[in-house]
């Protein structure tokens, strides 16, 4: 074989594979996803033999566990009871924490006077106070609605917090030299430019108030879909108390996508502007 | 009477230098009227204050001392009576063209139909009509800043202040929107004053050119050429444009006086 004729094929050969690189970079997201998926799950099925029921669980044998709730209505029941909660909780957080943070950022009087509580708030942990909070608003919904407050509260504020510290000066004076009131830069300025901001906080508060609100579910009155997990964790029935983690894996990641699309309605100019990937 | 005045105005701000508190001394005892009508520019080197006193007229800034007037009155920050185009631009990322020079307007809280009108007019003004609807992002440089002559004009100010507008641009954009400037000004009359460092291009608009050195006035050059100036061919050949501009290079160039030593 002459020194061409490698050469050659080597190229061709390289050529391919970058042929097909580009083919998977092609793919849309939603397909790349699908196939992670089928692949995790296709290999944890595989490994179900070797899996010990009472320590672990495989695929076919939660969705067997899935169909029977599904059946008894106790999943529907349960996932009702918790997003309740989980949904006044984060709402109301969301509702309170943007005002604070926007009124944080931009106000120096209001942020010397109350940014350390903000501060002291988000490092603290906030689980340490759920007795006393049971103290307070008793074992039903309010208290596990206040849980799923503080935990989603605090770095949706922090966020829109430092959002309004990261709007250009340059953006505001626009704002001063046509004579706008600050009531108007805050609402046609500041808040407009610090929606990226926002959005992140209430993608990562989504996050915490679904730990808030199982860790409600297990500490106050056991009930929803933590209360599932508890009770089928302490009788070992441990197909069945996957069903729920799942159930609130997905309600995360559906939320996340919610908000996500969220951002691009409100801040379409943000993801032209930002984020191209590799 | 004179549309904007200057009296002795200084500015000294304070700042922080590696956690030393230092002053520095931006303008000192700056002087200087612009007639109503008139294209003043203020050129000068990098640092010698043009932008610091443009802000001051425009009142984001408050002089240390001295006064500013504008049509005889003294200015208290901000006013329609002034429409400022900023270096960058700055147009609001989430607005479109349009949408941007509707800033202004709706600030001045006018009629919608007359904003949506206004809006139009001046968009069509710097040539964007076809670009309407485009986010700054979606925009060049030059239209970005055309877009920013729009919006400070919509509001009908008396007085246009422009920070180095043409400063970023490639040299053909900068000398397109140097005409329309010129053609914008012959029109509606407007007092501008503009920040430069191109000597050519403070020959070529104004009527007479502040040379600033270190805070200072260091001298005031009429520019004697006709208007309108719409042949830039026969303008640049003039002999009043090479000489002037020589003027200014030397007044830029001169050792400092001892007045100016004094800060
Ligand atoms: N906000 C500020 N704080 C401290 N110093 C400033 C500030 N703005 C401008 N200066 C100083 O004032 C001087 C003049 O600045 P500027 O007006 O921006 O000059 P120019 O526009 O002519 O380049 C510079 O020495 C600059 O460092
Ligand atoms: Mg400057």
């Amino acid at each position: 074989m002459s020194i061409t004729e490698t050469t050659t094929r080597a190229k061709t050969a390289k050529e391919q594979t970058s042929v097909a690189v580009e083919k998977a970079w092609s793919m849309p997201d939603w397909a790349i996803t699908t196939v992670s998926l089928v692949v995790l799950i296709g290999l944890w099925q595989a490994a179900a033999p070797f899996i010990d029921p009472l320590f672990g669980s495989y695929p076919s044998q939660i969705f067997s566990s899935f169909l029977v709730m599904m059946e008894s209505g106790t999943l529907a029941k349960a996932f009702w009871q918790s997003i309740q909660p989980f949904f006044a909780g984060y709402l109301l957080a969301a509702l309170i924490g943007v005002p604070a943070g926007l009124l944080l950022g931009r106000y120096r009087v209001a942020e010397a006077a109350l940014g350390i509580y903000v501060m002291a708030g988000y490092a603290t942990p906030l689980i340490a106070l759920v007795p006393l909070l049971m103290v307070w608003f008793g074992l039903g919904f309010a208290v596990k609605m206040v849980i799923i407050f503080l935990l989603a509260f605090f770095p949706i504020c922090i966020n829109t917090w430092v959002g309004v510290k990261a709007v250009p000066k340059t953006l505001v004076e626009v704002g001063t030299a046509f004579c706008a009131p600050q009531s108007r830069i805050m609402r046609q300025i500041v808040l407009p430019a610090t929606l990226p901001y926002i959005m992140a906080g209430l993608r990562l508060a989504i996050g915490k108030a679904v730990i808030a609100m199982i860790i409600a579910e297990f500490l106050t009155a056991i009930s929803g879909l933590g209360g599932i997990i508890i009770n089928a964790a302490n009788s070992f029935r441990t197909a069945e108390m996957f069903v729920p983690i799942i159930c609130v894996m997905i309600l995360a990641v559906v939320l996340d996508r919610l908000v996500a699309w969220l951002e691009r309605k409100v801040a379409p100019w943000q993801s032209e502007i930002a984020g191209e990937h590799a | 009477m004179a549309h904007v005045e200057l009296l002795n105005v200084s500015k000294t701000f304070a700042l922080k230098v590696k956690g030393v508190q230092r002053h520095a001394r931006a303008l000192d005892s700056l002087s200087f009227n612009v007639d109503k009508g008139e294209i003043v520019a203020l050129a000068g080197p990098s640092g010698c204050g043009k932008t610091t006193a443009l802000r001051i007229i425009m009142g984001l800034e408050n002089a240390s001392s001295g006064s500013v007037k504008v049509a005889g009155r003294q200015i208290a920050g901000c006013g329609f009576d002034r429409g400022m185009v900023f270096q960058h631009a700055e147009l609001l990322p989430w607005r479109s063209a349009v949408e941007n020079i509707k800033f202004g307007l709706e600030m001045k809280n006018l009629p919608q139909k007359e904003i949506d009108e206004r809006a139009e007019r001046f968009l069509n003004l710097v040539g964007l009509g076809h670009a309407k609807d485009h986010r700054p992002h979606q925009l060049s440089g030059g239209m970005k800043q055309r877009v920013g002559i729009a919006r400070a004009l919509a509001i009908d100010p008396e007085v246009l202040l422009m920070d180095e507008p043409f400063g970023a641009l490639d040299s053909q954009t900068r000398e397109t929107l140097q005409m329309e400037l010129l053609d914008i000004h012959q029109r509606t009359g407007k007092t501008v004053i503009f920040v430069t460092h191109d000597l050519d291009e403070a020959v070529l608009l104004a009527d007479r050119v502040v040379v600033m050195v270190g805070g200072h006035l260091r001298e005031i050059i009429p520019i004697e050429l006709e208007r309108p100036r719409s042949d830039m061919r026969l303008i640049r050949s003039a002999s009043e444009f090479a000489r002037k501009r020589t003027m200014i290079w030397e007044a830029l160039h001169e050792p400092a006086k001892p007045h100016e030593l004094a800060a």
